[in-house]
């Protein structure tokens, strides 16, 4: 086999456990977009254009309860904004590449592509193919995302009434299932806390402001515990 | 809903994409502050949490600890799961049975 054809195919294989993972999620998301009245085209738009799952799921929630646009373009600029650190990370191995590999590759970046790309680039560099490979990795996240999130779509279409039957909910335990493993550490846990807090407090701001504000209280607090937790290790270690 | 949707999406492309571009496509005339990559660790957590508590704890828009409120025992239910066994699936589909036989119980 050509060595070009063989990295993209390594490329796919290894991504598989992340597209088994996605799947579920896919069709969660399509399913609830469409149980919260957003039309068929825009969830499509949603998956093919924005593709990035959580910030996908936050906007279905604040379009459902009429957030003002502004709000809509802050929070998936918050929630995406860690995509910025793995361009920064990957930035070494594509330096010197022209830029027709450089801006489809970005359009491609996912938590689950640069995890796998990531730690194949650190073993082995880009002398076997390295692009090809995250190429490879990113075509097969990104067509995986596009079947759910169809399965999903059709799904929430031949069950109408989805909502009613308490679907709204499966966002809640969604999101609910994807924060309490995290809470083990105590900084992320005063973040959720004091996020949580606010929320539930300025729910009646109009737009979903109230969300903006909790984020920032939330990582606000994040960054006290974690210096708190920092002076007391150093007193320990006095 | 929000409107039009069509400009909701076109924000969301334009400010992801340029994320993903801002170092692979820009890297050598940026700089990531060290700070910034601490706050970012604690965007998840504050982001979903402040969208789970107030749909947990006052679904219909005040606060509802009452028997008639489902949301809250499932999203126990799915959290504790999650925090047991790591594992999101079974969590969701667990959270999912406690809310639904909440509602057929009261």
């Amino acid at each position: 086999m050509n060595p070009t054809r063989s990295a993209l195919l390594a490329g796919v294989r290894d991504t598989v456990p992340m597209l088994v993972g996605a799947a579920p999620f896919g069709v969660i998301f399509g399913t609830l977009a469409i149980a919260s009245g957003i039309p068929a085209w825009a969830v499509l738009a949603l998956s093919a254009l924005v593709f990035a799952g959580s910030s996908q799921f936050v906007a279905v929630s604040l379009i459902g309860g009429g957030a003002a646009l502004p709000v809509i373009w802050l929070t998936t600029f918050v929630v995406n904004l860690r995509h910025a650190l793995y361009s920064a990370s990957l930035l070494p191995y594509v330096r010197d590449l022209p830029a027709r590999w450089r801006w489809p590759l970005a359009f491609w970046l996912t938590d689950e592509t640069y995890a796998v790309v990531e730690h194949h680039l650190r073993a082995h560099g880009t002398a076997q193919g390295g692009v090809w490979y995250w190429l490879g990795s990113s075509l097969a996240m990104y067509l995986n995302w596009q079947l759910w999130t169809v399965a999903g779509v059709l799904l929430g279409q031949s069950v109408p009434g989805l909502a009613s039957l308490g679907l709204d909910f499966a966002m809640v335990a969604t999101f609910a299932a994807i924060v309490a493993p995290q809470l083990r550490q105590y900084p992320v846990l005063a973040a959720a806390l004091a996020a949580g807090a606010v929320a539930l407090l300025a729910r009646h701001l109009p737009y979903k402001l109230g969300l903006m504000l909790a984020a920032l209280a939330g990582v606000g607090a994040g960054m006290l515990a974690e210096r708190l937790a920092a002076g007391r290790t150093q007193e320990e270690q006095a | 809903m929000t409107q039009p949707l069509w400009l909701a999406i076109l924000g969301m492309v334009v400010v992801t994409y340029g994320i993903r571009l801002s170092f692979l496509v820009f890297g050598h005339r940026l700089a990531f502050p060290p700070a910034l990559q601490r706050a970012l660790r604690y965007v998840p957590a504050a982001v979903l949490t402040a969208l789970i508590v107030p749909m947990a704890l006052a679904p219909q828009g005040d606060i509802d600890l009452s028997l008639a409120n489902a949301y809250l025992p499932g999203t126990l239910v799915a959290g504790a799961v999650a925090f047991y066994s790591r594992q999101t699936l079974p969590a969701i589909v667990l959270g999912f049975i406690a809310y639904g036989v909440w509602r057929w119980l009261f």
